[in-house]
């Protein structure tokens, strides 16, 4: 393993986190619930009444972060370099396996292990695994 | 007041993403890529996140109602199964092969990247093809609550 001085950001990182943090925190204190993206955009394909609002403007206020954000300041521009197939497949996989698990890595990662959850402590070790397998297959064993 | 609480939940949690570098799919791969040029950040996101959340569920959990006076509906599931380990795997070769999960896709979807949208599209097909097998499991339209 060698590490990537020049990529590596942890002031940014741990800044970042502790504004999810917080944005996980307004979420069970103020709402009683947790800031599970998976679960809350998933919810909106069962809808309840009563029950669609709140998750709507969670999902809105993800998808407008960068709006806000560049009133401000530039908005860094993210490098996405798996192809369109690559997409779909990876698309279709997060979706059902997250709302198979219950989670993803904010309801298992952030939510669940501030939560000293068990469960979520084995998700968060089974789609981290999984991850970096996938990317050690895809990048050091195909070559792709 | 649940949901503009909601929506600034929402806009903080994006602008963290932005800001920690995980709406950024060549980032959260380079953390991924273990074997490779390693870039630790991620875990200095998640350590960031959870320094803040333990504190925050250590409170909520002690309390029955909201501070806005909602019911607190915080999970009780305690069993770790087969649903939670394939899920939990079937997502993270996800992750891996694309770098988005569900969060920092729906803010780079904000961004306007093309890639993204794909990659919300084919997300939200997912969680339908899970919802439409759940509920064919369960014979009913819909599960009570």
């Amino acid at each position: 393993m060698s590490i990537d001085w020049n990529a590596f950001t942890p002031w940014s990182a741990l800044a970042g986190g502790a504004l999810i943090g917080t944005a996980a925190a307004m979420f069970a204190l103020l709402n009683g619930r947790i800031a599970g993206i998976s679960g809350v955009l998933g919810g909106l394909l069962r809808p309840k009444a009563g029950d669609i609002g709140w998750r709507a403007a969670f999902v809105l206020g993800l998808v407008g972060a960068p709006v806000l954000w560049a009133l401000v300041t530039e908005l860094p521009a993210p490098q996405v370099d798996a192809g369109t197939g690559a997409l779909v497949v990876a698309g279709l996989l997060v979706g059902v396996g997250t709302r198979y698990g219950s989670g993803c890595t904010s309801g298992h990662g952030v939510c669940g292990l501030s939560r000293l959850s068990p469960r979520s402590l084995v998700a968060t070790l089974a789609f981290m695994g999984a991850g970096f397998a996938t990317v050690f297959v895809l990048r050091h064993v195909l070559g792709l | 007041m649940i949901v503009f609480a909601s929506l600034l939940a929402g806009l903080v949690f994006g602008i963290g993403l932005i800001l920690s570098g995980m709406a950024n799919p060549a980032k959260v791969l380079g953390f991924l890529d273990l074997a490779g040029a390693w870039d630790p950040s991620l875990a200095f996101v998640m350590a960031g996140a959870i320094g803040v959340g333990v504190v925050a569920f250590a409170i909520a959990h002690r309390r029955s109602v909201s501070l806005l006076g909602a019911a607190m509906s915080l999970p009780s599931a305690r069993q770790i199964d087969r649903r939670l380990v394939v899920g939990s795997t079937v997502f993270g070769i996800g992750w891996g092969v694309a770098g988005f999960c569900p969060g920092p896709a729906l803010v780079a979807l904000g961004m306007g990247v093309g890639k993204a949208a794909i990659f919300v599209a084919a997300m939200v097909a997912g969680m339908a093809i899970f919802e439409w097998f759940e509920q064919r499991r369960h014979r009913t339209p819909l599960r009570p609550a």
